[in-house]
């Protein structure tokens, strides 16, 4: 089953086998423990529900803490489901990141950076206007639209709050996966600030693994 | 230690030895070349070496038939295999940049002689 939750620790660089110094993020994924399997037949759909870090008893809701005595496991911090790659998952199994392995392709689902109100320029990618030469519009959005119209088009990019989005980002490739240290080395960044949860999962865009 | 230390840690090398601008050294590298793997040693003058952990890396200059090359390694790349010193030398900066506008004589180093 390639779904875990994990934590990211940050970025760094490793030597590959084949000798390339590639960018890395380090997830701290799993153990991760299966709380729930849900059926067909009695919930609708077809998932696996993981649970990662643990957390004060005391500090879990009592709806929670019920669900986790009724499944017979301990309390977990985080709880996600899964719907893909879930065959043979039963409940109070381990999931680690050994069935994980390099150039396995993945998608991180993350809470993105928070940047508060943010202009056009950052948040939309806007060009903005000239620094100098008397431009007198430097980082303004410029134009909102059609005067015709005699209001804004809704969803026009505007400035506005920008982050703490559910984010994915596809299609990684897993460089190193180490069961021992339960760490995850993925090529390139993933969505968030560090210590926040990230979700791995199988990637939906690849079929084969990345050659090596 | 946080994880990451340790995983930058478990990567460098400790053989490295001690050298800095203006020395001139050897850097045997493996190169892959028709699926067949052999070393290759380039020689010249380091004319910059530069970043730290992981991340270290020297450029080496020498002049092959009559055109300057540089090359830009990663000190604890697993591809570069070993470095050696042969010559000390004496200059006055840490990034020997000028190197590649002085041709001839005025692209000389003077050496440092090792002490007695």
């Amino acid at each position: 089953m390639k779904n875990i939750l994990g934590r990211k620790v940050g970025m760094t660089s490793v030597f590959t086998d084949d000798g390339r110094f590639v960018p890395v993020t380090v997830i701290e994924a799993g153990p991760c423990t299966v709380v729930e399997r849900r059926t067909k037949e009695k919930h609708g759909y077809e998932a696996v529900a993981l649970g990662f870090g643990s957390i004060k008893k005391h500090r879990t809701t009592s709806a929670l803490a019920g669900h986790f005595k009724k499944q017979g496991v301990a309390a977990q911090r985080f709880v996600r489901e899964f719907r893909d790659d879930i065959d043979g998952a039963e409940v109070g199994q381990t999931v680690t990141v050994a069935s994980f392995e390099r150039g396995d392709r993945v998608d991180v689902v993350g809470i993105s950076k928070g940047h508060g109100f943010s202009g056009g320029i950052k948040r939309h990618n806007f060009s903005g206007g000239g620094a100098s030469h008397g431009s007198m519009i430097h980082r303004q959005p410029g134009s909102n639209g059609d005067t015709n119209a005699g209001r804004t088009v809704k969803g026009s990019r505007r400035p506005g709050h920008y982050g703490v989005d559910r984010t994915t980002h596809q299609n990684l490739e897993v460089v190193q996966a180490d069961p021992e240290r339960n760490l995850l080395l993925l090529r390139g960044p993933v969505p968030g600030p560090k210590n926040a949860l990230v979700v791995v999962r199988k990637s939906v865009k690849t079929k084969k693994p990345a050659e090596a | 230690m946080n994880v990451i230390d340790v995983l930058n840690r478990d990567q460098l090398k400790s053989n490295v030895p001690e050298f800095r601008s203006g020395d001139t050294v050897k850097v045997y590298s493996k190169v892959i070349e028709g699926g067949k793997e052999r070393t290759q040693m380039f020689e010249g003058v380091v004319t910059v070496r530069k970043g730290g952990g992981t991340a270290e890396s020297l450029t080496v200059r020498r002049v092959a038939h009559g055109v300057g090359v540089e090359k830009t390694f990663l000190v604890h790349s697993p591809r570069v295999e070993k470095i050696e010193v042969s010559k000390r030398g004496i200059v006055r900066r840490s990034r020997l940049y000028y190197l590649s506008e002085k041709i001839g004589k005025a692209a000389r180093i003077k050496e440092k002689k090792p002490a007695k």
